[in-house]
């Protein structure tokens, strides 16, 4: 009798553990489905035009996307111009200033909280704020709707990384007669440097996939535009109009952006894991 | 440069401030006003339970209720969770229990890739690919294996089309597995590992360790995970605009179209061409936004209790 309740509680053992082996394996099933699809699609429709040509008229075989890459990269280097600072400012603040105040953990939180909210939200609210008195679709609300995506991010992980800074550091800096604000230029920051980096990498990733924020802030066009108060097209945005058209053509185009786009955001989230891997002095010594 | 200093000092902390003050509390805040200002054409004219109880969402006739959308926003989530649940405790313990040193870093990197992947991505992949295998292949043979079966089978009724309410939870679930088993792995690792040895001296299976001493003591990190995928899940927008099918209505069985606030707003938010329309998207997105706010500040709150038992 004892023997078989030892042998039901072995077996219930290897079953539960062949189960999580299971859903580990699931995960791998989709994401390996899923690079392999693109991989395969993206790759195969890759060429020259898409780089070199903008959008052609619907129906027919020509035409690029330089339009997209163009006014993507915009889109994201002036959101990140916008984002970076105030999240670094931000997070520094939590850090150094804020930390044994009740007021600033709880805004610590809420802005942990602002990373996960839904970024259409953040479309609304520059709809709103720039696109009514505008009274059309602009690049600039786009680009802001993504700052406003960013900041968050990119606070939480600076205040992250500044609170692994050990606290020894600082104190013998203040020994010396140093002022806080001296101290966070040259010891705080310079100690947190990686993860600061790697912060700002992951936030870039966050915003260069985003395509809810900028469907009615930054709309979509077809030509080349660099006016960013008028609409302008970004790969997301071109990926969502091309897969929902009937063309055969441009569902092969949105293949090949969503390839270029999808590898550009898994190699910055590879590059900001490594860095953290190997980047990060304090870790061990915590 | 002695004598700045002091003046840099005063200058630094009160700057750094103002963006911390921004970040934390004026941006929210800001945020809530601004979809508040804008939305009270439709909170005059439609209030607040005749807003969330009516299944109209008539542009035409300038009628709006949003129970289609809020119902198919709690359906698609509530069932994304069913499936992901499971599998991210699942993922969770394979990593933290199970998995030797060199597999543990390349399951932890992929599931952080599948996180990293954009939600277009997952529409468009959902839309061109898997939508026709939902189709062709998995609805059909669900139809014929549970259709027969009285209660469950009514929820395979109708004509598989593969843009629907499996698909899109199914691929919702896939989007928010990383999120859950991350959270719920580190609450793993937060647990005393003489509190799991303690066990294991008592002649436990690995099996029940997990079950008698892991699971209980991260219990609310475990329910902080899941919230903190609600409120991810409810959000999404690019995979379920391109899944759902965007029909406003309230979906009787799993291969019925639906739609969800959030493919309602960024579907109409280009077509809305009369104020009280614009007015009622934008009392949608304030729904959307409050209630996320507030489930994510429920799985902050059970997560920070986790943490505060693992200091003290």
């Amino acid at each position: 009798m004892e023997k078989i309740r030892l042998l039901k509680r072995k077996f219930l053992n290897k079953l539960m553990l062949f189960l999580s082996l299971l859903a580990a394996l699931y995960g791998l099933f989709w994401l390996f489905w899923i690079l392999g699809v693109l991989f395969f699609n993206g790759f195969k429709h890759l060429s020259i035009e898409l780089f070199t040509q903008d959008a052609g008229p619907p129906g027919l075989n020509i035409g690029g996307l330089r339009h997209a890459f163009v006014g993507h990269l915009i889109i994201t280097i002036l959101s990140t111009i916008i984002g970076i600072p105030i999240g670094l400012f931000a997070g520094i603040y939590y850090a150094e200033y804020g930390r044994n105040s009740k007021f600033f953990y709880v805004l610590k939180n809420i802005t942990d909280v602002m990373v996960s909210t839904p970024s259409i939200i953040m479309g609304a609210v520059m709809y709103a704020l720039l696109v009514i008195p505008l009274k059309h679709f602009n690049a600039l609300a786009g680009a802001l709707a993504l700052a406003m995506l960013m900041v968050p991010v990119i606070c939480v992980t600076t205040y992250e990384m500044l609170i692994l800074v050990p606290f020894t550091l600082r104190e013998a800096a203040y020994a010396l007669g140093a002022y806080k604000w001296q101290i966070i230029k040259d010891i705080v920051l310079r100690s947190a440097k990686v993860g600061i980096l790697t912060g700002i990498i992951l936030g870039v990733a966050r915003i260069s996939g985003e395509t809810a924020p900028l469907l009615f802030t930054a709309f979509s066009n077809n030509y080349l535009s660099f006016d960013i108060f008028k609409p302008m097209a970004s790969l997301t945005v071109t990926i969502f109009n091309y897969t929902m058209s009937p063309y055969e053509y441009w569902h092969n185009q949105a293949w090949a952006a969503s390839f270029c786009l999808t590898f550009f955001i898994l190699i910055l989230s590879l590059i900001a894991k490594f860095l953290i891997h190997y980047g990060n002095i304090f870790k061990n010594k915590r | 440069m002695f004598q700045k200093s002091p003046y840099i000092e005063t200058f630094t902390r009160y700057f750094l401030g103002f963006w911390a003050v921004f970040t934390g509390f004026i941006f929210p805040l800001i945020i809530f006003l601004i979809l508040f200002y804008e939305s009270r054409l439709a909170i005059q004219k439609f209030g607040f339970l005749q807003f969330l109880t009516s299944t109209s969402w008539d542009p035409v006739r300038e009628s709006f209720g949003a129970l289609p959308m809020i119902a198919g926003t709690l359906i698609s989530t509530f069932i994304a969770i069913i499936i992901a649940a499971p599998i991210s405790i699942g993922i969770a313990i394979f990593i933290t229990e199970l998995a030797p040193s060199w597999l543990k870093g390349f399951v932890i990197t992929c599931v952080e890739l599948l996180a990293a992947i954009p939600s277009i991505i997952y529409g468009m992949w959902g839309f061109l690919i898997l939508a026709e295998v939902m189709r062709n292949k998995v609805e059909p043979f669900l139809q014929t294996v549970l259709g027969p079966i009285p209660l469950i089978g009514k929820l395979f009724s109708g004509v598989p089309t593969g843009v629907d309410v499996l698909t899109t939870s199914l691929v919702l679930s896939i989007m928010i597995i990383p999120f859950m088993a991350s959270v719920v792995k580190d609450a793993f690792n937060l647990v005393p590992s003489v509190m799991k040895e303690s066990a294991y001296g008592l002649g436990a299976t690995k099996w029940e360790v997990i079950k008698d001493v892991v699971i209980p003591y991260t219990a609310s990190g475990i329910a902080g995970g899941l919230i903190l995928s609600t409120g991810r899940a409810l959000g999404e927008t690019m995979a379920v605009a391109f899944l759902a099918g965007n029909v406003p209505q309230i979906p009787k069985s799993l291969l019925e179209p639906f739609t969800t606030i959030t493919v309602a707003l960024a579907n109409q938010f280009t077509e809305a061409d009369t104020p009280l329309y614009l007015s009622s998207l934008f009392y949608l997105s304030l729904f959307l936004f409050i209630i996320s706010f507030i489930i994510l500040i429920l799985a902050k709150l059970m997560v920070l209790r986790l943490e505060k038992r693992w200091k003290k």
